[in-house]
């Protein structure tokens, strides 16, 4: 058995999701943005919200990324144990972030971190990332993240004790707090809780793709309420969204520790996600 | 209160803004970010003329993604990237030259006494590149391209570019400190 779609039209398919996820966003992101835009009394705020609105709008038409900073390239890709490629995917996909990067064209962005030498295509050790998970059944389904550095920068982890839940919630305000206008609210929060110290932040990412509808509960709710009532508001000029949305994903964890990862998410929340069924 | 500018900016034009109001600029803006404002410094500190002027100049944080054509440049996007970092070189480039703009995102923090009776800070949205890139009519030209794409100065003609928020006005007002301050407080209640 092996999976109906060769190397080639792979590569093209997934150059081709990446051009999606850099030029529109979630039906889910852009109807937050617009009830935000509707609900926000601050006219400064409501100006940047029109302005987030009209860009959108513009990216779309145009056929350009909808932002400069086109991000680092994350990858999650969900592979049915039954679904068999028949290539290798972890080099098809890089070769996809190359033929993205000069035909959207996309912000070379990936560098070595010590000598900060750019590799001028997104790849490089490690990038594109990609986060592998196995799943029941016969298909492959692959969601493109490219994330930006000014939300990224702002992103926090710490190692608590394990009696200090009750400060989990203060921890995610204060990293809001510090990042201010900088990660350009409305922000997307992400919070990873147990695990490992690894896999804490990769919870908290994997809390980036949730819906923005999805309900939220519990302390969800609580620090979505919380944040919003400090009042950074759009690009930190004040107002009444400061988050679209807080989601939390949580796993079990040592008794001894109390991973807490917060990843911020700047108001393009940018994924797209494709699906290739395998031979019957 | 809405104003429309033309550049070269006069501190008559910066003098009437106030932290809140919504500004246009036409004319001419030069990109500078991290890159870009160190070598301004270094050419300051050995007395060298600078291949631009910055005299009456919106000095604007961004790195764009630039396509190269026949006849010169394609802007592709062009939106701001995070002033913060340019906070600790700004008092010195508004020393040396006259800067009566600085648009970018995010804020700057400590550099309202700097721009005090000089300059204002106008905060440009967050991301909003292909908008950005939209209002800017014509690459006029590019300095300094040895420091990469992302970090040249880009001279571009713009129309109508906004909407841009007065962060900080010449008065030393700064909305970033003061929603920082009060959120801060709020958190202090929260706690």
């Amino acid at each position: 058995m092996s999976s109906k779609i060769s190397r080639e039209n792979f590569i093209r398919s997934i150059a081709d999701l990446l051009r999606k996820a850099e030029i529109e966003l979630p039906d889910d992101v852009v109807s937050a943005l617009r009830k935000a835009e509707t609900a926000e009394e601050s006219q400064v705020a409501k100006s940047q919200l029109q302005a987030i609105l009209m860009n959108i709008e513009l990216a779309k038409r145009h056929g350009v990324p909808m932002c400069q900073d086109t991000g680092i390239m994350i990858f999650f890709v969900e592979i049915g144990t039954e679904f068999q490629p028949g290539f290798d995917l972890e080099t098809a996909i890089g070769e996809a972030v190359i033929l993205a990067t000069a035909e959207v064209p996309l912000r070379p962005n990936a560098v070595d971190p010590l000598t900060r030498k750019n590799s001028l295509d997104n790849t490089g050790v490690g990038i594109p990332d990609i986060h592998w998970k196995f799943v029941p059944g016969n298909q492959l389904k692959i969601t493109a993240a490219p994330k930006g550095a000014g939300s990224e920068n702002m992103s926090s982890l710490r190692m608590f004790n394990p009696t200090e839940t009750g400060n989990i919630k203060n921890f995610v305000l204060e990293t809001v707090m510090n990042a201010g206008g900088m990660p350009c609210p409305p922000l997307t929060i992400g919070i990873g809780i147990g695990g490992s110290f690894d896999a804490a932040a990769r919870l908290a990412k994997e809390a980036l793709l949730e819906p923005l509808d999805t309900p939220m509960e519990g302390l969800e709710k609580e620090i979505f309420e919380a944040v919003n009532a400090l009042g950074i508001g759009c690009m930190g000029l004040g107002g009444s969204t400061t988050a679209l949305a807080v989601h939390v994903k949580t796993a079990h964890c040592h008794t001894a520790s109390l991973p807490v990862a917060v990843n911020i998410q700047c108001w393009a929340n940018r994924h797209a996600s494709v699906v290739f069924k395998g031979e019957e | 209160m809405e104003h429309h500018l033309q550049t070269p900016l006069k501190k008559e034009d910066i003098e009437k803004l106030n932290a809140g109001d919504i500004v246009y600029i036409s004319g001419e803006i030069l990109t500078a970010r991290d890159e870009a404002h160190a070598r301004i410094l270094d050419m300051e500190k050995e007395g060298k003329k600078l291949p631009f002027s910055l005299e009456g100049a919106a000095v604007y944080h961004c790195g764009p993604l630039m396509q190269k054509t026949e006849n010169g440049w394609n802007v592709v996007s062009a939106g701001p990237t995070t002033s913060g970092r340019m906070s600790k070189m700004t008092p010195s480039l508004l020393k040396a030259h006259a800067v009566r703009a600085i648009i970018g995102k995010g804020g700057m923090k400590d550099v309202a006494d700097s721009l005090k009776n000089k300059c204002v800070y106008l905060a440009y949205t967050g991301g909003c590149a292909a908008l950005a890139a939209e209002l800017i009519k014509e690459v006029k030209a590019v300095y300094w391209l040895d420091l990469g794409m992302p970090e040249a100065v880009w001279v571009l003609r713009v129309e109508e570019f906004g909407p841009l928020i007065v962060g900080i006005d010449a008065k030393g007002k700064d909305i970033f400190a003061e929603v920082r301050e009060k959120a801060q407080k709020r958190l202090e209640n929260q706690k």
